[in-house]
């Protein structure tokens, strides 16, 4: 998932009774589970955190295009290749359909555009890590599109319908994400010392930054009571952060890789694992522009965007002048 | 220990040259993933490459085949240093921006996709099959790049500027797609290919029909520049092959 740090307008929760009749109806379709769609009444607050969090979602399936490219022409296989690609195109087909589903709550695209451009748009944290071997392309894989399925999942049932239903389509392909990237894992774990080694490097240098994807924990989040209110969040930070946890674990020894974790052991009486305090101090700077490759995601991104300019510009003349051409024969 | 294995070296070179026409163009268009002008392209630029790799693993599969020394599809990409490529000079010619890929995409289509139409009737059954396939994915790229070259041709005039540049500079390249030399001749002969002259017809009317549309014009007296299909490459290729096969290089003999 990639959407941290949402910020919330509603200003505070309003119990029904607070609410005028037109929201007081809305706030009872979301608790009695039923869809939210386009041409609905929603409160403006509702509009504009959906918006944010759509955006950002969809910016992050962009940008996230970037590490794992990074990877794509160095694959070690043919097969292994077309994987890849076949990935980080379904993660721009991701973007597309998000793009779709902010647009029905009225922005366009463009404007999208712009936002994340101008650095005002957000993307998820962990784009702004280096790939620096082969093991990071297994590692996004099994961490980064695990931590995705699981604040994922919870949003198939998100009260606002487009968004919702983009989800479903989502999380099917994402499962399979995950999958491919165990098992780069698999292969390396079971391949050469040097294999092992980038395998457990991978781990070490990914495990921190997955964490960070649920974003700050619940006592800092101050965005998400409204949100689970308006059905948009399910679970909080701090829960989602330790399913993965306990899902991650057992699949990290079984792999036969450490944790990066001193603090980390199983707590029998909760009946899952204590970790370690994430280092948030990190999470801010990284989110503030200041991680190892903030510069390089967002001019990759306006590189192609401006170096794309003509080729956008040379098609609408085109349809401009096929337009023209038409009503001249009508 | 070696075996001694009598390859059939003509139907070896013909799927080397598929292959690796299909290998280097994918490679090359694969490195967009995620730097298109728009979204769409992205998305379609990939699947493209997909294409194309999927297509590589086809026909290295079977040369490694017909070659007989045990060399899967993988030995063939990753472990062939440049002189042993059979890529025509074209699909190694660098990316250049947007408007030089969709014309060497496009100039590429155009030859590709008569030559795998004539392929299916190939007298080797496993040539025919591999085709067959190729031959539908074929289709689409060609009607994917010759919309383009004809939008973006007759565009604006910057877009136009851009296109009748590319094709300035590819145009010499285009000849050798179709371009017979005694390995091609006996591949005739024996039913297992095309004669590359009706290729070569079809790849000019199309590519003469797609530029009119556009508003391009080919440069003229332009001498046709080969030698990638005997193992004679620009310098670009070197530098493709070092990126793509170093892992495999860097760590010999492991598995991935």
């Amino acid at each position: 998932m990639y959407a941290q740090e949402v910020k919330s307008t509603g200003k505070g929760v309003k119990s029904l009774e607070e609410m005028e009749p037109q929201e007081r109806a809305f706030q009872e379709k979301i608790d009695a589970d039923i869809k939210i769609e386009p041409k609905e009444w929603m409160p403006e607050g509702y509009r504009k955190t959906l918006i944010r969090q759509i955006s950002q979602h969809a910016h992050s399936e962009i940008v996230g295009q970037l590490p794992e490219g990074n990877w794509i022409t160095r694959a070690p296989t043919l097969e292994r290749k077309a994987i890849l690609l076949a990935k980080v195109q379904d993660e721009a087909g991701h973007g597309l359909y998000l793009y779709c589903a902010a647009e029905t709550l009225g922005i366009s695209r463009d404007q999208m555009t712009e936002q994340l451009l101008s650095g005002k748009a957000k993307y998820s944290s962990i784009f702004n890590y280096p790939t620096l071997t082969w093991a990071d392309i297994g590692a996004i894989g099994w961490l980064v599109d695990g931590a995705a399925i699981m604040n994922q999942v919870p949003l198939q049932r998100c009260s606002y319908g487009p968004y919702s239903r983009a989800m479903v389509r989502i999380c099917k392909e994402e499962s399979f994400h995950q999958r491919q990237g165990y098992d780069i894992m698999m292969k390396l774990v079971k391949g050469t010392t040097e294999q092992k080694e980038m395998a457990q490097d991978a781990l070490n240098r990914w495990w921190q930054p997955s964490l960070m994807m649920f974003g700050p924990s619940d006592k800092d989040s101050v965005h998400s009571a409204q949100s689970m209110a308006w059905g948009i969040k399910q679970n909080t930070n701090d829960e989602l952060r330790q399913k993965f946890v306990d899902q991650t674990v057992p699949q990290a020894e079984y792999l036969g890789l450490t944790v990066p974790d001193p603090d980390l052991r199983w707590n029998e009486e909760k009946g899952g694992y204590d970790f370690g305090e994430v280092d948030w101090s990190e999470f801010y700077e990284v989110l503030k522009g200041n991680g190892p490759c903030n510069a390089e995601r967002m001019a990759a991104r306006q590189k192609a965007w401006n170096d794309g300019a003509w080729f956008r510009e040379g098609l609408m003349a085109h349809a401009k002048k096929r337009e023209a051409r038409k009503v001249a024969a009508e | 220990m070696s075996v001694d294995v009598k390859t059939d070296n003509a139907l070896f070179e013909l799927t080397l040259r598929m292959g690796d026409n299909a290998l280097i163009l994918g490679q090359q268009v694969s490195a967009w993933c995620g730097h298109a002008p728009v979204l769409e392209e992205d998305i379609a630029l990939a699947n493209t490459a997909l294409d194309l790799i999927g297509q590589t693993t086809l026909w290295l599969g079977l040369a490694g085949e017909i070659e007989g020394k045990g060399r899967r599809a993988d030995d063939l990409a990753f472990l062939r240093d440049t002189r042993a490529f059979r890529n025509a000079l074209i699909v190694e010619q660098p990316n250049g921006n947007f408007g030089q890929t969709l014309m060497r995409q496009f100039l590429f289509d155009a030859w590709h996709l008569p030559m795998l139409t004539a392929l299916k009737s190939s007298a080797d059954k496993r040539v025919a099959d591999i085709a067959e396939k190729s031959a539908k994915e074929a289709a689409y790229h060609l009607e994917r790049s010759e919309d383009l070259i004809i939008r973006l041709g007759d565009g604006s005039d910057e877009s136009r500027r851009r296109m009748q540049y590319a094709l300035d500079g590819l145009w010499p390249f285009a000849g050798e797609l179709t371009l017979a030399d005694e390995i091609d001749a006996a591949l005739a002969t024996r039913g297992l290919a095309p004669a590359l002259a009706d290729i070569q017809t079809q790849h000019v009317e199309r590519i003469r029909a797609v530029l009119k549309a556009a508003t391009l014009k080919p440069p003229e007296g332009a001498p046709i520049r080969k030698g990638g299909k005997a193992g004679m490459h620009s310098e670009h290729l070197g530098f493709i092959l070092a990126d793509m096969q170093w892992l495999q290089r860097a760590y010999p003999g492991a598995t991935w």
